[in-house]
């Protein structure tokens, strides 16, 4: 397992903005409130972020965390969560 | 009814550069895209084309075939709105290999980072099929859509199979091409390690001292349109595909019939579809590996044909100059056919100095030549076999008004 590190709620958030800007994204207008739903993100890039995370944090994230995942905010909330 | 079907846009990414023109003008100029023994597309950055998502989406073979395919659109006048419902395209790409650099890196993060670490896209990235879809998915081709699997002939079975669809009426019109990205350690290393490519790095086909292929990558994408529709939309006709004959030599896994008997009736099928005969052929584009066996029975299999006419009848190998594209090379071939027979030129064999003994036919070594006029528009085919002993043979000719 990595090691767990820790992480403030702006790092995880600039962290996840990061990767979506990897997969494609714009950065310009990403915030925590944005909806996954209203960006070109779909399951595919969600189980990629769910990885970024999981190797970055050292936490686990189930699918069924995925399913209940719809903003930027749902990212950092469920990281810090687990962090915690 | 068989309907006649015509060629309204090619589309190529190779060695040679990006771009249909300057592959055919490259290559009737003498100009070679090897460099230290292999062919890659080095100028190709799929950023220039491809939005950073749909890059990093698409394996290196899907990405050229996207961008050779945007080429073809373009010139059948795909670019404003697209002339057909997408419901009345397919699209057909074959490969040899399909994602080969994506699996060997997503092998290296198993076997480093364990399974869990795959990523979502490893297999859309790795699939022969990839190519297919993501063409018909970023132009809205809704019509039938595969990938063909044949080796080396995979390109032209491609095209072969586009062309039926296209003849039944299945659909108005078919994106056809080939496209492969195996310049990689292991596809490098698997086919030196049956003794394939050359281990001199030089593509010489039915030269005396050939010692094998020099691997490379590209793709080529065609736009055929049934004939009648083509006439409606006033679209610019840049030749005939008119005939197409496969068959099999069941014969051996590698090597091909010594004697052509396959590769023969695969030609002679192709132009008894074309409703020609082999008099009227003023071109053969051979398939011209290089390699010791098939540059010797690609030469019986013409003689069984051609007879008396085999050693007048001009005969040269694209992979003199740009290696061999595997599942990609039938389609190239297509394009730089297509081109050959529109400019009326005969592209060179490269590199050929010491013909081989019993290898007589007019290979038209070294330099291009004009096409000779016969009294109608100029008739090539095109000649692509394949591991598994496929042989795939299609006819073109040229639009003249």
């Amino acid at each position: 397992m990595p090691e767990t590190k820790g992480a403030t709620k702006e790092q995880i958030e600039e962290r996840v903005i990061e990767a979506l800007v990897e997969f494609g994204e714009e950065r310009d207008g990403l915030k925590g409130s944005s909806k996954f739903a209203d960006l070109d993100v779909d399951s595919l890039d969600l189980v990629e972020l769910a990885q970024i995370i999981e190797d970055e944090y050292g936490i686990e994230v189930q699918d069924t965390d995925l399913d209940k995942i719809e903003t930027i905010d749902d990212v950092t909330a469920l990281v810090s969560q687990r962090l915690a | 009814m068989s309907r006649d079907v015509v060629i309204t846009g090619v589309g190529a990414v190779t060695p040679l550069g990006v771009g249909a023109r300057t592959l055919i003008e490259r290559w009737s100029a003498g100009e070679s895209g090897i460099s230290d023994g292999v062919a890659r597309c080095s100028d190709f950055d799929p950023t220039d084309f491809l939005s950073r998502r749909e890059a990093r989406r698409a394996d290196r073979f899907t990405q050229m075939a996207l961008v050779a395919a945007d080429e073809a659109l373009a010139q059948a006048g795909w670019s404003e709105a697209p002339p057909y419902d997408g419901d009345d395209v397919g699209c057909v790409i074959g490969t040899g290999i399909g994602g080969i650099s994506t699996i060997e890196d997503q092998h290296t993060v198993m076997l480093e980072r364990g399974p869990g670490a795959m990523s979502p896209l490893c297999v859309p990235q790795m699939m022969p099929n990839a190519a297919a879809g993501a063409v018909a998915m970023r132009h809205g081709l809704r019509g039938e859509c595969y990938g063909t699997v044949s080796a080396c002939a995979a390109g032209a079975q491609a095209v072969g199979a586009g062309m039926r669809m296209v003849e039944r009426g299945d659909v108005a019109a078919c994106i056809v091409g080939g496209a492969e990205a195996g310049v990689t350690p292991l596809s490098m290393a698997a086919f030196a390690g049956m003794g394939a490519t050359s281990e001199e790095g030089i593509s010489r086909p039915f030269d005396r001292r050939r010692d094998g292929f020099v691997i490379g990558e590209g793709a080529g994408v065609i736009v055929l349109e049934s004939a009648e529709r083509a006439a409606e939309r006033e679209a610019p006709i840049l030749g005939r595909l008119t005939g197409y004959g496969a068959t099999a030599d069941a014969f051996h896994l590698t090597a091909p019939d010594p004697e052509g008997a396959g590769a023969a009736r695969a030609m002679a099928a192709a132009m008894r579809d074309a409703g020609i005969e082999p008099g009227a052929v003023d071109y053969v584009n051979a398939h011209g590996t290089s390699t010791p066996l098939n540059d010797r029975s690609e030469t019986e299999a013409i003689k069984r044909v051609f007879g008396d006419r085999a050693t007048s009848v001009p005969v040269s190998s694209l992979k003199s100059s740009i290696g061999h594209l595997l599942g990609a090379a039938g389609a190239v071939e297509v394009v730089a056919t297509v081109g050959a027979l529109g400019d009326g030129v005969v592209p060179p064999t490269l590199n050929l100095e010491q013909p081989d003994e019993g290898l007589d036919l007019d290979y038209v070594p070294g330099e291009s030549r004009p096409m000779e006029r016969n009294g109608h528009p100029p008739i090539a085919i095109s000649n692509s076999f394949g591991f598994g002993g496929h042989n795939v043979v299609l006819c073109m000719e040229a639009e003249e008004s």
